[in-house]
Protein backbone atom coordinates (compact mmCIF):
# COMPACT_ATOMS: atom_id res chain seq x y z
CA UNK A 1 0.00 0.00 0.00
CA UNK A 2 2.86 2.33 0.70
CA UNK A 3 4.03 1.83 -2.86
CA UNK A 4 0.71 2.99 -4.25
CA UNK A 5 0.61 5.99 -1.93
CA UNK A 6 4.09 6.91 -3.01
CA UNK A 7 3.01 7.04 -6.63
CA UNK A 8 -0.12 9.02 -5.90
CA UNK A 9 1.94 11.44 -3.84
CA UNK A 10 4.51 11.85 -6.58
CA UNK A 11 1.83 12.56 -9.12
CA UNK A 12 0.28 15.23 -6.95
CA UNK A 13 3.40 16.98 -5.74
CA UNK A 14 4.20 17.81 -9.33
CA UNK A 15 0.80 19.37 -9.61
CA UNK A 16 0.98 23.08 -10.19
CA UNK A 17 -2.16 23.81 -8.25
CA UNK A 18 -0.63 22.36 -5.12
CA UNK A 19 2.49 24.44 -5.57
CA UNK A 20 0.31 27.52 -6.05
CA UNK A 21 -1.61 26.67 -2.88
CA UNK A 22 1.61 26.38 -0.90
CA UNK A 23 2.87 29.66 -2.34
CA UNK A 24 -0.43 31.35 -1.49
CA UNK A 25 -0.25 30.18 2.11
CA UNK A 26 3.37 31.25 2.39
CA UNK A 27 2.67 34.72 1.03
CA UNK A 28 -0.39 35.27 3.23
CA UNK A 29 1.31 34.00 6.37
CA UNK A 30 4.45 36.02 5.85
CA UNK A 31 2.42 39.12 5.05
CA UNK A 32 0.37 38.79 8.22
CA UNK A 33 3.42 38.34 10.39
CA UNK A 34 5.17 41.29 8.80
CA UNK A 35 2.18 43.61 9.14
CA UNK A 36 1.41 42.86 12.78
CA UNK A 37 3.97 43.75 15.39
CA UNK A 38 2.26 41.53 17.86
CA UNK A 39 2.72 38.05 16.48
CA UNK A 40 -0.21 36.72 18.55
CA UNK A 41 -2.57 38.99 16.66
CA UNK A 42 -1.12 37.72 13.43
CA UNK A 43 -1.74 34.15 14.50
CA UNK A 44 -5.34 35.03 15.24
CA UNK A 45 -5.84 36.56 11.81
CA UNK A 46 -4.05 33.65 10.24
CA UNK A 47 -6.33 31.27 12.11
CA UNK A 48 -9.42 32.84 10.64
CA UNK A 49 -8.03 32.68 7.13
CA UNK A 50 -6.89 29.10 7.59
CA UNK A 51 -10.29 28.04 8.89
CA UNK A 52 -11.95 29.28 5.72
CA UNK A 53 -9.35 28.32 3.15
CA UNK A 54 -8.29 24.85 4.27
CA UNK A 55 -11.69 23.17 4.16
CA UNK A 56 -12.41 24.71 0.77
CA UNK A 57 -9.12 23.82 -0.86
CA UNK A 58 -8.96 20.36 0.70
CA UNK A 59 -12.40 19.44 -0.50
CA UNK A 60 -12.20 20.88 -3.98
CA UNK A 61 -8.71 19.55 -4.64
CA UNK A 62 -9.55 16.06 -3.36
CA UNK A 63 -12.76 15.94 -5.34
CA UNK A 64 -11.13 17.03 -8.58
CA UNK A 65 -8.21 14.68 -8.11
CA UNK A 66 -10.54 11.79 -7.41
CA UNK A 67 -12.51 12.29 -10.59
CA UNK A 68 -9.36 12.80 -12.63
CA UNK A 69 -7.90 9.58 -11.28
CA UNK A 70 -11.03 7.59 -11.90
CA UNK A 71 -9.77 5.54 -14.85
CA UNK A 72 -6.46 4.99 -13.16
CA UNK A 73 -8.28 3.69 -10.09
CA UNK A 74 -10.22 1.40 -12.40
CA UNK A 75 -6.94 0.09 -13.79
CA UNK A 76 -5.60 -0.50 -10.29
CA UNK A 77 -8.69 -2.48 -9.42
CA UNK A 78 -8.06 -4.88 -12.30
CA UNK A 79 -4.82 -5.82 -10.56
CA UNK A 80 -4.74 -8.12 -7.54
CA UNK A 81 -5.27 -5.24 -5.09
CA UNK A 82 -8.23 -4.83 -2.80
CA UNK A 83 -10.57 -1.85 -3.04
CA UNK A 84 -9.70 -0.93 0.51
CA UNK A 85 -6.01 -0.64 -0.33
CA UNK A 86 -6.69 1.48 -3.39
CA UNK A 87 -8.96 3.89 -1.52
CA UNK A 88 -6.66 4.25 1.46
CA UNK A 89 -3.65 4.77 -0.80
CA UNK A 90 -5.43 7.55 -2.64
CA UNK A 91 -6.44 9.12 0.66
CA UNK A 92 -2.94 8.83 2.03
CA UNK A 93 -1.45 10.34 -1.11
CA UNK A 94 -3.86 13.28 -1.37
CA UNK A 95 -4.02 13.87 2.37
CA UNK A 96 -0.29 13.87 2.89
CA UNK A 97 0.35 16.21 -0.01
CA UNK A 98 -2.25 18.70 1.24
CA UNK A 99 -0.87 18.53 4.77
CA UNK A 100 2.64 19.00 3.44
CA UNK A 101 1.52 22.07 1.52
CA UNK A 102 -0.05 23.44 4.69
CA UNK A 103 2.93 22.69 6.91
CA UNK A 104 5.27 24.34 4.45
CA UNK A 105 3.03 27.29 3.59
CA UNK A 106 1.93 28.14 7.13
CA UNK A 107 4.40 26.16 9.16
CA UNK A 108 7.55 27.90 8.02
CA UNK A 109 6.35 31.42 8.85
CA UNK A 110 4.93 30.19 12.17
CA UNK A 111 8.21 28.55 13.10
CA UNK A 112 10.08 31.72 12.29
CA UNK A 113 7.78 34.23 13.98
CA UNK A 114 5.70 32.57 16.65
CA UNK A 115 6.93 29.15 17.60
CA UNK A 116 5.20 28.37 20.88
CA UNK A 117 2.35 26.16 21.98
CA UNK A 118 -0.13 28.32 20.11
CA UNK A 119 1.84 28.08 16.90
CA UNK A 120 2.10 24.33 17.23
CA UNK A 121 -1.60 24.12 17.99
CA UNK A 122 -2.34 26.07 14.83
CA UNK A 123 -0.29 23.66 12.75
CA UNK A 124 -1.91 20.68 14.40
CA UNK A 125 -5.44 21.93 13.99
CA UNK A 126 -4.81 22.91 10.37
CA UNK A 127 -3.40 19.49 9.53
CA UNK A 128 -6.25 17.62 11.17
CA UNK A 129 -8.77 19.86 9.46
CA UNK A 130 -7.11 19.18 6.11
CA UNK A 131 -7.44 15.44 6.61
CA UNK A 132 -10.99 15.68 7.91
CA UNK A 133 -12.21 17.61 4.90
CA UNK A 134 -10.28 15.35 2.53
CA UNK A 135 -12.15 12.42 4.07
CA UNK A 136 -15.49 14.19 3.72
CA UNK A 137 -14.67 15.01 0.11
CA UNK A 138 -13.84 11.37 -0.58
CA UNK A 139 -17.20 10.29 0.73
CA UNK A 140 -19.01 12.88 -1.36
CA UNK A 141 -17.03 12.00 -4.52
CA UNK A 142 -17.63 8.28 -4.21
CA UNK A 143 -21.33 8.84 -3.77
CA UNK A 144 -21.66 11.11 -6.80
CA UNK A 145 -21.03 9.52 -10.14
CA UNK A 146 -20.79 12.76 -11.96
CA UNK A 147 -17.91 15.22 -11.60
CA UNK A 148 -20.00 18.38 -11.70
CA UNK A 149 -22.34 17.03 -9.05
CA UNK A 150 -19.43 15.94 -6.89
CA UNK A 151 -17.83 19.37 -6.96
CA UNK A 152 -21.22 20.96 -6.30
CA UNK A 153 -21.71 18.78 -3.24
CA UNK A 154 -18.21 19.62 -2.03
CA UNK A 155 -18.87 23.34 -2.35
CA UNK A 156 -22.24 23.05 -0.60
CA UNK A 157 -20.67 21.13 2.24
CA UNK A 158 -17.98 23.78 2.62
CA UNK A 159 -20.64 26.46 2.66
CA UNK A 160 -22.51 24.56 5.35
CA UNK A 161 -19.52 23.95 7.59
CA UNK A 162 -17.91 27.33 7.15
CA UNK A 163 -20.94 29.57 7.24
CA UNK A 164 -24.39 28.06 7.70
CA UNK A 165 -23.51 26.06 10.76
CA UNK A 166 -22.33 29.16 12.61
CA UNK A 167 -25.44 30.99 11.56
CA UNK A 168 -27.58 28.25 13.04
CA UNK A 169 -25.51 28.26 16.18
CA UNK A 170 -25.98 31.99 16.64
CA UNK A 171 -29.70 31.54 16.10
CA UNK A 172 -29.89 28.94 18.83
CA UNK A 173 -27.80 31.03 21.18
CA UNK A 174 -29.99 34.03 20.59
CA UNK A 175 -33.22 32.11 21.06
CA UNK A 176 -32.06 30.52 24.27
CA UNK A 177 -30.04 33.44 25.55
CA UNK A 178 -31.66 33.21 28.97
CA UNK A 179 -30.35 29.75 29.63
CA UNK A 180 -26.86 28.61 30.55
CA UNK A 181 -25.55 27.04 27.40
CA UNK A 182 -21.88 26.42 27.94
CA UNK A 183 -21.94 22.63 27.98
CA UNK A 184 -24.36 22.61 25.10
CA UNK A 185 -22.04 24.89 23.15
CA UNK A 186 -19.13 22.54 23.57
CA UNK A 187 -21.16 19.57 22.40
CA UNK A 188 -22.72 21.48 19.56
CA UNK A 189 -19.43 22.73 18.22
CA UNK A 190 -18.13 19.17 18.06
CA UNK A 191 -20.46 18.73 15.14
CA UNK A 192 -18.34 21.10 13.14
CA UNK A 193 -14.61 20.48 13.03
CA UNK A 194 -14.00 24.07 11.99
CA UNK A 195 -15.69 25.47 15.07
CA UNK A 196 -14.00 22.99 17.30
CA UNK A 197 -10.64 23.93 15.89
CA UNK A 198 -11.38 27.61 16.27
CA UNK A 199 -12.50 27.33 19.89
CA UNK A 200 -9.56 25.20 20.85
CA UNK A 201 -7.06 27.51 19.29
CA UNK A 202 -8.58 30.71 20.58
CA UNK A 203 -8.49 29.37 24.08
CA UNK A 204 -4.80 28.71 23.72
CA UNK A 205 -4.38 32.41 23.23
CA UNK A 206 -5.03 35.20 25.67
CA UNK A 207 -7.98 36.58 23.73
CA UNK A 208 -10.27 34.20 25.54
CA UNK A 209 -10.33 36.60 28.43
CA UNK A 210 -12.41 38.87 26.23
CA UNK A 211 -15.15 36.31 25.98
CA UNK A 212 -16.40 36.86 29.51
CA UNK A 213 -18.05 34.17 31.55
CA UNK A 214 -18.52 31.84 28.62
CA UNK A 215 -14.88 32.27 27.83
CA UNK A 216 -13.89 31.37 31.33
CA UNK A 217 -15.95 28.19 31.30
CA UNK A 218 -14.53 27.22 27.98
CA UNK A 219 -11.04 27.98 29.09
CA UNK A 220 -11.52 25.72 32.04
CA UNK A 221 -12.44 22.85 29.78
CA UNK A 222 -10.39 23.44 26.68
CA UNK A 223 -7.36 24.89 28.36
CA UNK A 224 -6.80 21.69 30.23
CA UNK A 225 -5.32 18.44 29.07
CA UNK A 226 -8.78 16.92 28.79
CA UNK A 227 -9.71 19.63 26.36
CA UNK A 228 -6.78 18.76 24.15
CA UNK A 229 -7.60 15.08 24.21
CA UNK A 230 -11.23 15.79 23.51
CA UNK A 231 -10.40 18.00 20.54
CA UNK A 232 -7.98 15.44 19.16
CA UNK A 233 -10.49 12.65 19.58
CA UNK A 234 -13.31 14.48 17.85
CA UNK A 235 -11.06 15.63 15.03
CA UNK A 236 -9.85 12.08 14.52
CA UNK A 237 -13.46 10.97 14.47
CA UNK A 238 -14.11 13.54 11.76
CA UNK A 239 -11.35 11.92 9.73
CA UNK A 240 -12.10 8.27 10.42
CA UNK A 241 -15.89 8.22 10.25
CA UNK A 242 -16.29 9.79 6.79
CA UNK A 243 -13.48 7.57 5.58
CA UNK A 244 -15.26 4.47 6.84
CA UNK A 245 -18.45 5.52 5.13
CA UNK A 246 -16.47 6.19 1.97
CA UNK A 247 -14.91 2.74 2.14
CA UNK A 248 -18.22 1.03 2.62
CA UNK A 249 -19.69 2.90 -0.32
CA UNK A 250 -16.65 2.18 -2.47
CA UNK A 251 -16.80 -1.55 -1.81
CA UNK A 252 -20.29 -1.73 -3.22
CA UNK A 253 -19.79 0.64 -6.11
CA UNK A 254 -19.91 -0.28 -9.79
CA UNK A 255 -17.05 1.23 -11.72
CA UNK B 1 -11.69 -21.67 -15.95
CA UNK B 2 -14.31 -18.97 -15.85
CA UNK B 3 -17.89 -19.90 -15.20
CA UNK B 4 -20.66 -17.35 -15.26
CA UNK B 5 -23.90 -18.41 -13.61
CA UNK B 6 -27.24 -16.64 -13.86
CA UNK B 7 -25.68 -13.24 -14.07
CA UNK B 8 -28.03 -10.27 -13.86
CA UNK B 9 -27.14 -6.62 -13.77
CA UNK B 10 -29.38 -3.63 -14.07
CA UNK B 11 -28.32 0.00 -14.34
CA UNK B 12 -31.38 2.08 -13.43
CA UNK B 13 -33.70 1.33 -16.35
CA UNK B 14 -31.30 -0.68 -18.46
CA UNK B 15 -30.99 -4.43 -17.98
CA UNK B 16 -27.36 -4.72 -19.02
CA UNK B 17 -27.00 -8.43 -18.31
CA UNK B 18 -29.98 -10.73 -18.37
CA UNK B 19 -29.46 -14.24 -17.10
CA UNK B 20 -26.09 -14.85 -18.66
CA UNK B 21 -24.77 -18.39 -18.37
CA UNK B 22 -21.49 -19.17 -20.06
CA UNK B 23 -18.34 -21.07 -19.47
CA UNK B 24 -14.86 -20.39 -20.82
CA UNK B 25 -12.05 -22.93 -20.81
CA UNK B 26 -8.32 -22.94 -21.33
CA UNK B 27 -7.06 -22.76 -24.86
CA UNK B 28 -10.08 -20.89 -26.14
CA UNK B 29 -9.97 -17.56 -27.86
CA UNK B 30 -13.47 -16.22 -27.38
CA UNK B 31 -14.69 -13.33 -29.47
CA UNK B 32 -17.25 -11.34 -27.58
CA UNK B 33 -19.41 -9.75 -30.24
CA UNK B 34 -22.62 -7.82 -30.21
CA UNK B 35 -24.16 -4.49 -31.08
CA UNK B 36 -23.33 -1.42 -29.00
CA UNK B 37 -24.96 -1.62 -25.61
CA UNK B 38 -25.35 -5.38 -25.68
CA UNK B 39 -23.55 -5.93 -22.40
CA UNK B 40 -20.07 -6.94 -23.56
CA UNK B 41 -18.19 -4.45 -21.41
CA UNK B 42 -20.49 -5.08 -18.43
CA UNK B 43 -19.74 -8.77 -18.72
CA UNK B 44 -16.00 -8.14 -18.77
CA UNK B 45 -16.26 -5.77 -15.84
CA UNK B 46 -18.20 -8.36 -13.88
CA UNK B 47 -15.42 -10.86 -14.42
CA UNK B 48 -12.87 -8.31 -13.26
CA UNK B 49 -14.84 -7.33 -10.20
CA UNK B 50 -15.38 -3.76 -11.33
CA UNK B 51 -19.12 -4.28 -11.47
CA UNK B 52 -21.03 -6.04 -8.74
CA UNK B 53 -23.90 -8.16 -10.12
CA UNK B 54 -27.46 -8.00 -8.80
CA UNK B 55 -27.86 -11.75 -9.07
CA UNK B 56 -25.76 -14.73 -9.97
CA UNK B 57 -22.04 -15.15 -9.71
CA UNK B 58 -18.78 -15.35 -11.57
CA UNK B 59 -16.52 -18.25 -10.68
CA UNK B 60 -12.83 -18.25 -11.44
CA UNK B 61 -11.46 -21.77 -11.14
CA UNK B 62 -14.39 -22.57 -8.93
CA UNK B 63 -14.05 -19.65 -6.53
CA UNK B 64 -16.40 -16.69 -6.62
CA UNK B 65 -14.65 -13.50 -7.70
CA UNK B 66 -16.30 -11.73 -4.81
CA UNK B 67 -14.47 -13.77 -2.22
CA UNK B 68 -10.86 -13.04 -2.92
CA UNK B 69 -8.91 -10.65 -5.11
CA UNK B 70 -6.01 -12.99 -5.78
CA UNK B 71 -7.62 -14.46 -8.86
CA UNK B 72 -6.69 -11.28 -10.66
CA UNK B 73 -3.08 -12.40 -10.57
CA UNK B 74 -4.05 -14.74 -13.35
CA UNK B 75 -5.68 -12.11 -15.50
CA UNK B 76 -4.10 -9.62 -17.88
CA UNK B 77 -6.55 -6.86 -18.86
CA UNK B 78 -6.29 -4.35 -21.64
CA UNK B 79 -8.96 -1.64 -21.38
CA UNK B 80 -10.54 0.00 -24.38
CA UNK B 81 -9.22 3.43 -23.49
CA UNK B 82 -6.33 3.39 -21.09
CA UNK B 83 -6.02 6.44 -18.88
CA UNK B 84 -3.08 7.01 -16.63
CA UNK B 85 -1.97 9.74 -14.21
CA UNK B 86 -0.80 12.68 -16.32
CA UNK B 87 2.46 13.40 -14.58
CA UNK B 88 3.69 9.84 -14.31
CA UNK B 89 6.25 8.52 -16.77
CA UNK B 90 6.01 5.29 -18.72
CA UNK B 91 8.88 3.75 -16.78
CA UNK B 92 7.19 4.58 -13.49
CA UNK B 93 3.92 2.99 -14.54
CA UNK B 94 5.68 -0.26 -15.32
CA UNK B 95 7.65 -0.14 -12.09
CA UNK B 96 4.52 0.54 -10.11
CA UNK B 97 2.54 -2.33 -11.56
CA UNK B 98 5.51 -4.65 -11.24
CA UNK B 99 5.83 -3.66 -7.58
CA UNK B 100 2.16 -4.25 -7.08
CA UNK B 101 2.34 -7.74 -8.49
CA UNK B 102 5.44 -8.69 -6.57
CA UNK B 103 9.02 -8.22 -7.58
CA UNK B 104 9.69 -11.89 -8.16
CA UNK B 105 6.83 -12.49 -10.56
CA UNK B 106 8.17 -13.57 -13.90
CA UNK B 107 7.69 -11.07 -16.70
CA UNK B 108 7.03 -11.30 -20.38
CA UNK B 109 8.47 -8.19 -21.93
CA UNK B 110 8.10 -9.11 -25.57
CA UNK B 111 5.46 -6.49 -26.35
CA UNK B 112 7.28 -3.96 -24.21
CA UNK B 113 10.30 -4.20 -26.47
CA UNK B 114 8.53 -4.78 -29.75
CA UNK B 115 6.46 -1.62 -29.19
CA UNK B 116 9.72 0.18 -28.43
CA UNK B 117 8.46 1.33 -25.03
CA UNK B 118 11.97 0.95 -23.63
CA UNK B 119 12.99 3.98 -25.68
CA UNK B 120 10.21 6.08 -24.14
CA UNK B 121 10.63 5.40 -20.45
CA UNK B 122 10.96 9.07 -19.57
CA UNK B 123 7.93 10.31 -21.44
CA UNK B 124 5.06 11.46 -19.25
CA UNK B 125 1.71 9.82 -19.89
CA UNK B 126 0.00 13.04 -20.85
CA UNK B 127 2.43 13.61 -23.68
CA UNK B 128 1.57 10.34 -25.36
CA UNK B 129 -0.77 9.90 -28.30
CA UNK B 130 -3.82 7.70 -27.88
CA UNK B 131 -2.23 4.91 -29.88
CA UNK B 132 0.94 4.91 -27.83
CA UNK B 133 -1.12 4.75 -24.68
CA UNK B 134 -2.84 1.70 -26.12
CA UNK B 135 0.58 0.15 -26.63
CA UNK B 136 1.32 0.72 -22.95
CA UNK B 137 -1.99 -0.91 -22.03
CA UNK B 138 -1.22 -3.87 -24.27
CA UNK B 139 2.28 -4.33 -22.90
CA UNK B 140 0.91 -4.20 -19.35
CA UNK B 141 -1.78 -6.75 -20.09
CA UNK B 142 0.74 -9.30 -21.40
CA UNK B 143 3.46 -8.42 -18.93
CA UNK B 144 2.79 -11.08 -16.34
CA UNK B 145 2.27 -14.06 -18.60
CA UNK B 146 -1.21 -14.40 -17.14
CA UNK B 147 -3.32 -17.48 -17.84
CA UNK B 148 -6.29 -15.40 -18.86
CA UNK B 149 -6.18 -12.39 -21.15
CA UNK B 150 -9.11 -10.02 -21.41
CA UNK B 151 -8.73 -7.54 -24.26
CA UNK B 152 -11.34 -4.85 -24.84
CA UNK B 153 -11.08 -3.53 -28.42
CA UNK B 154 -7.33 -4.22 -28.49
CA UNK B 155 -6.55 -3.21 -32.05
CA UNK B 156 -8.67 -0.06 -32.16
CA UNK B 157 -6.28 2.87 -32.17
CA UNK B 158 -3.16 0.90 -33.02
CA UNK B 159 -1.33 1.59 -36.24
CA UNK B 160 -1.20 -1.33 -38.76
CA UNK B 161 2.30 -2.40 -37.73
CA UNK B 162 1.43 -2.42 -34.02
CA UNK B 163 -1.83 -4.17 -34.80
CA UNK B 164 0.04 -6.98 -36.50
CA UNK B 165 2.51 -7.27 -33.64
CA UNK B 166 -0.35 -7.56 -31.19
CA UNK B 167 -2.15 -10.16 -33.26
CA UNK B 168 1.02 -12.23 -33.52
CA UNK B 169 1.35 -12.05 -29.76
CA UNK B 170 -2.23 -13.19 -29.28
CA UNK B 171 -1.64 -16.15 -31.58
CA UNK B 172 1.53 -17.04 -29.65
CA UNK B 173 -0.30 -16.92 -26.33
CA UNK B 174 -3.12 -18.97 -27.81
CA UNK B 175 -0.56 -21.65 -28.71
CA UNK B 176 0.46 -21.73 -25.04
CA UNK B 177 -3.07 -22.78 -24.18
CA UNK B 178 -4.29 -19.62 -22.56
CA UNK B 179 -7.84 -18.39 -22.33
CA UNK B 180 -8.27 -15.18 -24.28
CA UNK B 181 -11.40 -13.04 -24.32
CA UNK B 182 -11.55 -10.35 -26.99
CA UNK B 183 -14.23 -7.81 -27.70
CA UNK B 184 -13.98 -6.16 -31.07
CA UNK B 185 -16.07 -4.75 -33.84
CA UNK B 186 -13.30 -5.41 -36.35
CA UNK B 187 -14.36 -8.90 -37.35
CA UNK B 188 -11.58 -9.30 -39.90
CA UNK B 189 -9.02 -8.97 -37.13
CA UNK B 190 -10.80 -11.57 -35.05
CA UNK B 191 -10.96 -13.97 -38.00
CA UNK B 192 -7.40 -15.21 -37.67
CA UNK B 193 -7.45 -15.45 -33.92
CA UNK B 194 -10.72 -16.74 -32.63
CA UNK B 195 -11.87 -20.23 -31.76
CA UNK B 196 -15.25 -19.42 -30.25
CA UNK B 197 -17.84 -16.73 -30.64
CA UNK B 198 -20.08 -15.40 -27.89
CA UNK B 199 -22.78 -13.19 -29.31
CA UNK B 200 -24.64 -10.89 -26.96
CA UNK B 201 -27.67 -8.76 -27.56
CA UNK B 202 -29.65 -6.75 -25.03
CA UNK B 203 -27.76 -8.41 -22.23
CA UNK B 204 -28.69 -11.92 -23.32
CA UNK B 205 -26.57 -14.64 -24.81
CA UNK B 206 -27.74 -15.14 -28.37
CA UNK B 207 -25.31 -17.91 -29.08
CA UNK B 208 -22.06 -19.30 -27.78
CA UNK B 209 -20.46 -21.53 -30.38
CA UNK B 210 -17.16 -22.64 -31.73
CA UNK B 211 -16.10 -21.25 -35.09
CA UNK B 212 -16.61 -24.60 -36.78
CA UNK B 213 -20.15 -24.85 -35.51
CA UNK B 214 -20.84 -21.30 -36.59
CA UNK B 215 -19.56 -21.89 -40.09
CA UNK B 216 -21.49 -25.13 -40.38
CA UNK B 217 -24.64 -23.47 -39.10
CA UNK B 218 -24.52 -20.60 -41.54
CA UNK B 219 -22.71 -22.21 -44.42
CA UNK B 220 -20.24 -19.30 -44.53
CA UNK B 221 -16.47 -19.41 -44.19
CA UNK B 222 -15.73 -15.84 -43.14
CA UNK B 223 -16.58 -14.55 -39.71
CA UNK B 224 -18.13 -11.31 -40.88
CA UNK B 225 -20.41 -13.15 -43.31
CA UNK B 226 -21.31 -15.75 -40.73
CA UNK B 227 -22.28 -13.11 -38.19
CA UNK B 228 -24.24 -11.21 -40.79
CA UNK B 229 -26.08 -14.41 -41.66
CA UNK B 230 -26.98 -14.98 -38.03
CA UNK B 231 -28.16 -11.43 -37.63
CA UNK B 232 -30.32 -11.73 -40.76
CA UNK B 233 -31.87 -14.97 -39.58
CA UNK B 234 -32.66 -13.29 -36.38
CA UNK B 235 -34.74 -10.73 -38.07
CA UNK B 236 -36.89 -13.54 -39.43
CA UNK B 237 -37.16 -15.47 -36.18
CA UNK B 238 -38.81 -13.75 -33.29
CA UNK B 239 -37.38 -16.11 -30.73
CA UNK B 240 -33.79 -15.89 -29.65
CA UNK B 241 -31.99 -19.16 -29.13
CA UNK B 242 -29.94 -19.70 -25.97
CA UNK B 243 -27.22 -22.22 -26.38
CA UNK B 244 -24.67 -23.60 -24.02
CA UNK B 245 -21.25 -24.55 -25.15
CA UNK B 246 -20.88 -28.32 -25.37
CA UNK B 247 -17.74 -29.59 -23.77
Amino acid sequence: MLKLSKYVLYDILRNRVLIAYTAFLLVVSFALFQMEENSSKAVLSLLNIVLIVIPLVSMVFSTIHWYNSYEFIELMLTQPVSRKKVLLSEFAGIGSSLVTAYLVGVGIPVIIYHFDSTGIALLLVGSLLTLAFTAIAFFASIKSRDKARGIGVALLLWFYFALIFDGLLLLVLFAFSDYPLEKFMVTFSSFNPIDLGRIYLMLQMDVSALMGYTGATFKEFFGSGIGLLYTLAIMLAWIVVPLLFALRSFNKKDL
Amino acid sequence: MIKIENLHKRFKKLQALNNVNVEFSKGQVVSLIGPNGSGKTTLIKSILGLVKPDNGQVLFNGISVDKDIDYRKHIGYMPQIGRYPDNTKIGQIFDMIRNLRGKDTKVDEELFYRFKLDTMLDKSMKSLSGGTRQKVSAALAFLFDADVLILDEPTAGLDPVASEILKEKIIAEKAKGKLILITSHILSDLEELTTHVLYLQDGKVVFNKSMLELYEMTGEDKLSRAIAAVMRNEIKEKDVAYLRIAK
